[in-house]
């Protein structure tokens, strides 16, 4: 994309254009290594400053992400959910006859408009069981989900945007 | 080793062979493909990463190592789930385009204007939208 | 305790993977078989931390990284393969 002003990088702009992913990066580096040295949070830290330095042209944009407090909170629940909901689909597997399961294709509707915050909610959605997100409306305003087993579709899509995307709006607005 | 430690890395084992057999129980025994996807996307996933957690566990107990490399699997592991789900949904719509009383004809309407991007262009990216339609993957 | 455990694990998980050898010869679609793949390589990672546990050697956990790099890849390689009939445009 063209930009009409030719403007001069910030020192920050030019050394650090990714704060997050640096740390990510570093934090992921010491994982790997399974241990703790100085040479190894070093190099890592060499790798944090470099990586994004020379890719910093495939992610023009930062993640509007505001809220940490928030942003855990929200990863709890997910996670939480996830093995909550994990065990009534395993129930639902062993012990209900398939043929009587009630699966359905939802649409959902997005008020969520920044990709970031889309690819989480679709996310979200796919690792709690019983729903998947299968697919985008080509302008991207509206989320195809997958039910496994509902009855009531209202009631899940009114569930979805209640519970993840009411919290994600928050957290990206 | 105490006892309450190594029970509990003994029940997180337990449940998570379960959690991955009923993955795989449901991927042979659902009838369609969609709720096939349901099954091992998830459970199996979760399963994983129980196992992930009791190695932690196990390796911390037993031979007083800090292990954190199964940290990096569960996380890479939970972070490519739904992508893969994604993908072969897409897949699977794709496969069902032309056939007649596939999977496309029990497509809900999109509600929005344009169809799913699956079957239909995004209109016009890079136009005062930023970015056009955002695409996962 | 750990020892019997392991053992259930190994044999949950080795029944998993013929559940999902199955489903693999089965088909129908080559969707579902790109599924049952899938299935089966993360079923593995279990398999491979299970055994490092019951040998008591964190070297597999390399592997088991690996594994789930390669599986991750070729399962969106497979999809992308299917979506667009090639894979790198």
């Amino acid at each position: 994309m063209a930009h009409t002003e030719q403007r001069r990088p910030s020192l920050q702009e030019r050394w650090l254009p990714h704060p997050l992913m640096t740390l990510t990066l570093i934090v992921v580096w010491m994982l790997l290594l399974n241990g703790f040295s100085l040479g190894g949070l070093l190099l890592g830290g060499v790798l944090g400053v470099v990586i994004p330095m020379v890719t910093s042209h495939f992610w023009p944009g930062r993640p509007p992400l505001q809220a940490w407090d928030r942003a855990a909170a929200f990863t709890a629940l997910a996670l939480w959910d996830v093995i909550v909901a994990n065990v009534i689909v395993a129930r639902l597997i062993l012990f209900r006859d398939p043929a009587t399961l009630a699966s359905r294709w939802v649409r959902l509707p997005l008020e969520l408009r920044s990709p970031e915050a889309i690819t989480i909610l679709a996310g979200t959605i796919s690792l709690t069981p019983g729903t998947v997100s299968c697919d985008l409306s080509a302008d991207g305003r509206a989320l195809l989900v997958h039910c496994l087993d509902a009855p009531d579709a209202e009631a899940a899509v009114r569930e979805m945007k209640t519970r993840y995307e009411a919290r994600l709006k928050e957290i990206f607005p | 080793m105490a006892t309450w430690l190594e029970a509990l890395i003994a029940l997180l084992i337990v449940v998570s062979g379960i959690f991955i057999l009923v993955g795989s129980l449901g991927l042979l025994k659902l009838p369609t493909l969609m709720m096939r996807l349901h099954a091992p996307t998830k459970a199996t996933t979760l399963g994983v990463g129980g196992a992930l957690l009791a190695s932690m566990g196990f390796f911390w107990a037993v031979e007083g190592t800090v292990s954190v490399h199964e940290l990096l699997v569960t996380a890479f592991l939970f972070l490519t789930a739904p992508v893969t789900a994604h993908f072969i949904a897409k897949a699977h719509l794709h496969l069902e385009r032309k056939r007649d009383g596939g999977e496309r004809e029990r497509l809900p309407e999109t509600g929005t204007g344009s169809g799913w991007s699956t079957y239909d262009a995004a209109p016009q990216a890079g136009q005062g939208e930023e970015g056009g339609a955002p695409r996962e993957g | 305790m750990i020892e019997y455990a392991l053992i259930f694990g190994f044999v949950a998980v080795s029944l998993a993977l013929v559940m999902n050898l199955w489903r693999l010869l089965q088909g129908p679609s080559v969707v579902d078989r790109v599924l049952a793949v899938d299935t089966m390589v993360i079923n593995t990672i279990a398999l491979i931390i299970l055994q490092g546990m019951y040998q008591g050697t964190t070297l597999y956990f390399e592997a088991a990284l690996l594994l789930a790099m390669f599986g991750f890849i070729s399962t969106v390689a497979f999809c992308r393969f299917l979506l667009r009939g090639n894979v790198i445009e």
